[in-house]
């Protein structure tokens, strides 16, 4: 155990490095049209674009902020800098990104996977995509991996304008309105036809500006039969401020098609982290959604997948850690929308120190889906008498053929079984670890080998109270 | 000959309930000691406070290791002097192998991280005397195991972890008889000169084959009565109600104390 702590102890090192070097751009902080159309102008979007975004920013002056969740009274608008340009180009070598840059995704260990098991690898710090690659008999088989803005404005442009925020668009609510408008960076991807990618894409977003936003767009485009494995991972150096991430992924899963998309998310316990995420499925496609939530200061996460086509399916397997002064408010949805689409919910929640964390799921079985079939099973663990964690539940079916299950355990760690370790040599400390990752392993068992490791680790800091 | 455990009048509490009052009980290195009683006398009780189960208080009197005053120690520290305590409801901890677990343990009492290739043959020779299949090892510990799984694997982590003294509480309960034979193999097997074992059961099957050299019938908050292993007959035949008359004339503690 000493090892892997050591490790952890590592890692926190390498997330709260903080980059020193001077951005090459930023706006001012707020939002005004002034500052939509610099954006607009600093990126050179075309035209749509530019009338998307402020379209986007009458809404989000219109919309309220949410009522019903974790508060947001520490999140000031005036005082976020929307869009943070770092001294870099968009790069297809790691030997020309800043060497600030390049050191940082470095001790995040991101060119090593890539050399080691990725198919392709984007990276983007702050607000821009510094690095975008992709291997080349990925490449050659017409696999397209590219950052936002080249796909916006290349030979893709009209499949991005046909999609882009069309799952998720700025109506649905505040946060994705202010989406709309200061949207930057993130990742696009097209599988052709029948296109299976056997190795994992990954996108790692770093954010190290301070009293800033980040807002990146990912866009996923799955042809029929395609397969694909979709990583995301982020952290951030922590800061004394107020720090937004309002990020969108939109994931269109074609016929017969398999996506699986996987989130290790590490913010800093100052960040907001206000992401929305959504997929539709087609006829007997797969979306497959991983999930660990770790930091954030306060999120709202709830993956949704609408299936649409007959036979589609989705899981989901997610598992939110909630330390001291954390609220994080995480869980999935599925509209079943076509017969015999199945969906099966297992979220698992962690709570310690005085963190709340609550788990919301929602399924909704449309009229005319005949014969689904659906499971949701939440599982929360209380580590102490201070912390606390809430399982929301809605479940809404429209027609009498449907095969539902729902199950829900809420407890706190066992005392026994924390003795049963220590009676064989184990400490304290060490034994609530054990039964803590033992209560994570069905999740981390679903990612690839390097993230279940540093899944544990991140396990193994909460538990030392590091973080 | 060495003495590895010593309690002296001890009371050992649940909360506001006193459970044991006054209890002694000496265990030297190479002895085997039954300890039998009548359901709800406190013989789990007694188990758990060697152990250190923190959900029992002791109130006052003292246990001692080697020696060593181990009353307020935590249960860790008390396993890494060379105490094991085979449960009589072993815990299910979902997520966690019984080969790591046991390797973990193994590297918590040992101090030494143990070489896996070497630690994994150990656990599978040990697995084999036990008539336990090696899938087992990489199940989640107890979880699924049925009540005779569960009994076999606290053998198990005793063979492996080789303490220098056993409270087995129980080993034996809800076992048929061939599984019985193998638990008492097993323990058997653990048994050296150098070692010691405090056996809690109903059944004389489990130590048929041991030699005991005490039995202890504990009794109205404590050890009441201390013979030879021939007591165990008169339990077995005549029940704890037929020892009614030598409880006067052999008390408990001082008993044991002369015996050795």
């Amino acid at each position: 155990m000493s090892d892997t702590e050591k490790t952890a102890g590592d890692f926190r090192e390498v997330y709260d490095r903080r980059g020193t070097m001077e951005p090459d751009f930023k706006v001012t902080s707020g939002l005004t049209p002034e500052i939509i159309r610099t954006i607009s102008d600093e990126k050179g979007d075309p035209d749509w674009m530019r009338e998307f975004r402020l379209k986007s920013l009458e809404l989000y002056n219109t919309i309220p902020v949410p009522d019903w969740g974790p508060s947001l009274d520490g999140l000031n608008m005036d005082n976020i800098v929307t869009y943070v340009r770092p001294k870099s180009g968009m790069e297809h070598s790691w030997d020309d990104v800043p060497t600030e840059i390049k050191d940082t995704f470095e001790s995040l260990g991101i060119p090593e996977a890539e050399r080691a098991g990725l198919a392709g690898v984007g990276a983007q710090y702050d607000s821009e995509v510094v690095y975008h690659s992709v291997r080349k008999e990925v490449a050659e088989s017409g696999v397209v991996y590219t950052d936002m803005d080249s796909a916006l404005k290349g030979e893709h442009s009209e499949m991005v304008r046909e999609h882009f925020m069309k799952l998720l668009p700025p109506t649905e609510h505040k946060f994705m309105a202010l989406h709309g408008a200061v949207w930057s960076g993130g990742s696009f991807v097209y599988v052709p036809p029948n296109v299976s990618v056997e190795i994992p894409l990954q996108s790692y977003f770093r954010f190290n500006a301070a009293g800033a936003g980040q807002f990146e767009h990912t866009l996923i485009i799955l042809d029929k039969g395609a397969t694909l494995h979709f990583i995301e991972g982020c952290s951030a150096p922590k800061y004394n401020v107020a720090n937004l991430h309002a990020g969108c992924v939109e994931l269109f899963v074609g016929e017969g098609a398999r996506l699986r998309y996987s989130t290790i998310e590490n913010w800093s316990k100052n960040m907001y982290n206000l992401n929305s995420k959504r997929a539709t499925v087609a006829k007997d496609g797969a979306v497959e959604w991983v999930s660990g939530s770790f930091g954030s200061h306060t999120s709202y996460l709830y993956p949704m997948s609408i299936l649409r086509g007959e036979g589609a399916r989705m899981e989901y397997t997610g598992i939110t850690f909630a330390g001291a002064g954390q609220e994080l408010d995480t869980g999935a949805q599925v509209i079943h929308a076509a017969p015999r689409t199945t969906s099966s919910i297992t979220g698992k929640s962690l709570s310690k120190d005085g963190g709340r964390s609550t788990f919301r799921s929602s399924v909704v079985v449309n009229r005319g889906a005949y014969g689904c079939k659906t499971s949701v099973v939440c599982d929360s663990l209380m580590l102490d008498n201070k912390s606390r964690s809430d399982t929301v539940p809605v479940i809404d079916v429209r027609n009498d053929d449907v095969d539902i299950g729902y199950e829900a355990k809420i407890g706190r760690i066992s005392e026994q079984a924390i003795y049963y370790l220590m009676s064989r040599g184990i400490s304290e400390g060490d034994a609530k670890a054990m039964i803590v990752n033992g209560f994570a392993e069905p999740i981390s068992k679903e990612l690839p080998l390097e993230y279940a490791v540093e899944m544990n680790n991140l396990i193994t800091l909460e538990m030392s109270g590091k973080r | 000959m060495s003495t590895l455990l010593e309690i002296r009048d001890l009371t050992v509490g649940v909360g506001e309930k006193i459970i044991l009052r006054g209890l002694d009980l000496t265990i030297n290195a190479g002895e085997t000691h039954v300890l039998m009683g009548q359901n709800g006398t406190g013989k789990s009780t007694l188990a758990s406070a060697i152990m250190g189960n923190p959900a029992y208080t002791v109130r006052s009197g003292s246990i001692l290791f080697e020696g060593e005053d181990i009353t307020n120690e935590t249960a860790d520290k008390r396993a890494r002097r060379g105490l094991f305590l085979s449960f009589q409801n072993p815990e299910e901890v979902p997520g966690i192998t019984l080969e790591n677990f046991m390797r973990t343990a193994k590297s918590a009492v040992t101090g030494e991280k143990p070489r896996v290739m070497q630690f994994r043959k150990d656990m599978n020779a040990a697995m084999d005397k036990l008539n336990m299949p090696q899938g087992y090892a990489s199940r989640e510990l107890n979880v699924g195991f049925s009540g005779g799984e569960k009994k076999k694997a606290e053998i198990l982590q005793l063979l492996l972890l080789n303490p220098k003294l056993a409270i087995l509480d129980e080993a034996d309960s809800g076992l048929d008889v061939d599984a019985i034979r193998i638990v008492s193999d097993g323990v058997r097997r653990y048994r050296n000169e150098g070692n010691a074992l405090l056996i809690i059961t109903h059944n004389a099957k489990l130590v048929e084959e041991l030699t005991v050299d005490y039995v202890h019938v504990l009794d109205q908050k404590k050890i009441s009565l201390t013979g030879s292993a021939e007591l165990i007959t008169r339990i077995t035949e005549g029940g704890f109600a037929g020892l009614g008359d030598n409880k006067a004339d052999k008390g408990g503690a001082s008993a044991s104390r002369e015996a050795q």
